[in-house]
């Protein structure tokens, strides 16, 4: 296994669930709980020192029985070395907590996740939609049971009229 | 004077009240104005809105309001093929087209690894600098014209349309260029177009000069960006910054450095970096950001090699154009490839490259189909929008044309 990720199982034992590496990305799976003490590991410590934030992300797997799945991906300038962190996040409580006291950058992209995806995340400081309009109606777009087309909100604006089939 | 209170981020004095030297002054009544700005002022470099709380003349916050452009490309990437999207992200960055193309298409040859003929990494890394000389040329041309200098706009864009022209004789068309390709690239430079790039080469430093007389003379310019929008380098990485805003406080961080990919071993070239932190040093920064690009073309176009311009793995790449309508093997392929994709492995993975306004990363998640099963692009300017809240407080109204510009800011490549 990775040495970051031994690291992060020896200090994270409950948290810990598996490490993947493949085409030299190093992914690491964590229970959601401890997420975000994992993420301040990673962020203060100084043989980890991960101090750039590079995206936060969200997977939907509707069959599989925790449906989400949060990705944060953050790298290190000074050891030059990337890492993605994931937690898994179940349907009826997709709910974690926010890295924007670890990283500023993280609250447009958690934004976006909540906005796209539906995650929320817990202490975010203004979680609102950001591409998608405030009084957006049909949900979370890059959820899997979206349709491609949309719901058929965009049909009712007064001035496209007849015209759309 | 003993009553005045410096305000340490603008160099702005004010009356302290609680002073026993201060002059009594009336008593006006002030609050908070809140002002819409755009969704389509003409200097904020696409459609995007900012609602600004306003003490006076001065920025007591910034709030940008995204989401004017979102098309929704991460959700077309689910539906079509891998191939299929490359015309697609021409539309992010619009004016560093080949930019993203050539960030997608790493990322897709990494998921697939794949190894690219070296002819094609040349090709790939002149053209991509080519791109960024444009970018940079185009972002020079707007933030001089934002803040007033006008004549800057007409030089630089003299000298970007001859890339133009470039582009247009290489792939046919200007801006939505879509002429990289997954294993390798469209096709060759002709020899007329190798001639064209050398006698640009030779005739650009000359122009960056001309530029910088323009500018560094001008006192107005160096008033308006010098110790404007300054971030420090902490929260420059806090806040996830890349590129040139990054490279603008002092961080050395280039991934075409670090990673070294496509050709970018192969030449001698520097990565220039800043101290302050402010527009002023992201201003320079680009300018030798545009030198050392035209060093690479000079250098890569001495030592390109001969071979072939695409890998050749018959189920993903595609057949030569030529051969699509006269060969039955090769038509087969282009039918397979865009009716059902090509099976990509199951994984994940994530590749940055060091586009013109920063990091430019595809994440791409494969369940085995021919199809992306999710594509998250990490857009330098959505994130460099985040921080932009935090770069403005404190500065005068007149400021937030130049604190826009300052990132190069494409509201296409925000808002997908």
């Amino acid at each position: 296994m990775h040495p970051v990720a031994e690291n992060i199982q020896q200090v994270f034992p409950e948290a810990f669930q598996r490490a993947v590496e493949w085409r030299g990305d190093l992914t690491i799976h964590v229970q959601r709980e401890h997420l975000h003490a994992v993420c301040r590991y990673l962020h203060d410590n100084s043989d980890m020192d991960y101090d750039y934030i590079v995206h936060v992300s969200s997977v939907d797997w509707p069959d599989q029985p925790e449906r989400f799945e949060v990705v944060y991906e953050v790298y290190s300038i000074r050891r030059r070395a990337r890492i993605r962190v994931k937690a898994r996040v179940p349907e009826d409580d997709c709910v974690v907590d926010s890295m924007t006291d670890i990283w500023k950058g993280a609250d447009f992209m958690e934004r976006e996740v909540y906005d796209m995806m539906g995650i929320r995340f817990r202490h975010h400081p203004n979680l609102v939609r950001i591409l998608m309009p405030d009084d957006y109606p049909e949900g979370f777009p890059l959820r899997k049971d979206f349709p491609l087309r949309g719901k058929g909100w965009r049909d009712t604006f007064p001035f496209i009229g007849e015209k759309t089939t | 004077m003993a009553y005045l209170l410096e305000d340490q981020r603008t160099t702005v004095y004010k009356v302290d009240p609680a002073h026993p030297e201060s002059p009594s002054l009336p008593t006006l009544r002030t609050e908070e104005m809140m002002l819409n700005m755009g969704p389509q002022h003409p200097s904020t470099h696409g459609v995007l809105k900012v609602v600004l709380a306003l003490e006076g003349e001065r920025i007591v916050k910034a709030i940008p309001v995204l989401g004017f452009l979102h098309r929704g490309v991460e959700k077309l990437a689910e539906d079509g093929t891998y191939h299929q999207f490359i015309p697609h992200t021409d539309r992010l960055d619009y004016i560093c087209a080949m930019y993203n193309n050539f960030a997608y298409c790493r990322a897709v040859e990494k998921l697939m690894d794949m190894t690219i003929p070296p002819r094609a990494e040349y090709l790939r890394t002149i053209v991509a600098e080519v791109q960024r000389i444009i970018g940079h040329l185009f972002w020079l041309g707007t933030q001089a014209l934002d803040i007033g200098a006008m004549t800057v706009f007409f030089y630089t864009f003299r000298d970007r349309e001859i890339l133009l022209d470039f582009f247009d004789e290489l792939c046919g068309a200007r801006l939505t260029t879509s002429w990289y390709r997954i294993g390798g690239v469209e096709r060759d430079l002709t020899p007329d177009l190798v001639e064209k790039l050398r006698r640009f080469v030779e005739y650009f430093p000359p122009k960056i000069d001309e530029y910088v007389a323009f500018l560094e003379t001008n006192r107005i310019w160096l008033a308006r960006t010098k110790g404007v929008a300054v971030i420090s380098a902490e929260d420059a990485i806090n806040f996830g910054l890349s590129g040139p805003t990054l490279r603008g406080s002092g961080i050395d961080y280039d991934l075409r450095k670090v990673e070294a990919y496509a050709a970018y071993g192969e030449c001698e070239w520097a990565v220039p970096v800043g101290a302050n932190g402010d527009t002023y040093d992201r201003y320079w920064v680009r300018i030798e950001e545009m030198r050392q690009s035209r060093n690479m073309i000079q250098q890569l176009l001495e030592k390109i090699p001969d071979g072939p311009v695409m890998a050749s793995v018959p189920s993903v790449t595609l057949p030569p154009k030529e051969k699509v309508f006269n060969d039955l093997a090769s038509m087969i392929q282009q039918f397979k490839l865009f009716s059902q994709g090509f099976q990509a492995p199951k994984g994940e993975i994530y590749c940055g490259t060091e586009a013109a306004k920063g990091e430019l990363g595809f994440y791409i998640v494969s369940n085995g189909e021919g199809k992306p099963y999710r594509l998250k692009i990490r857009a330098p300017s959505f994130i460099h929008m985040g921080a932009f809240d935090y770069m403005a407080r404190g500065y005068m109204i007149a400021d937030i044309v130049t604190i826009f510009g300052t990132y190069d800011i494409v509201m296409g490549e925000c808002d997908r």
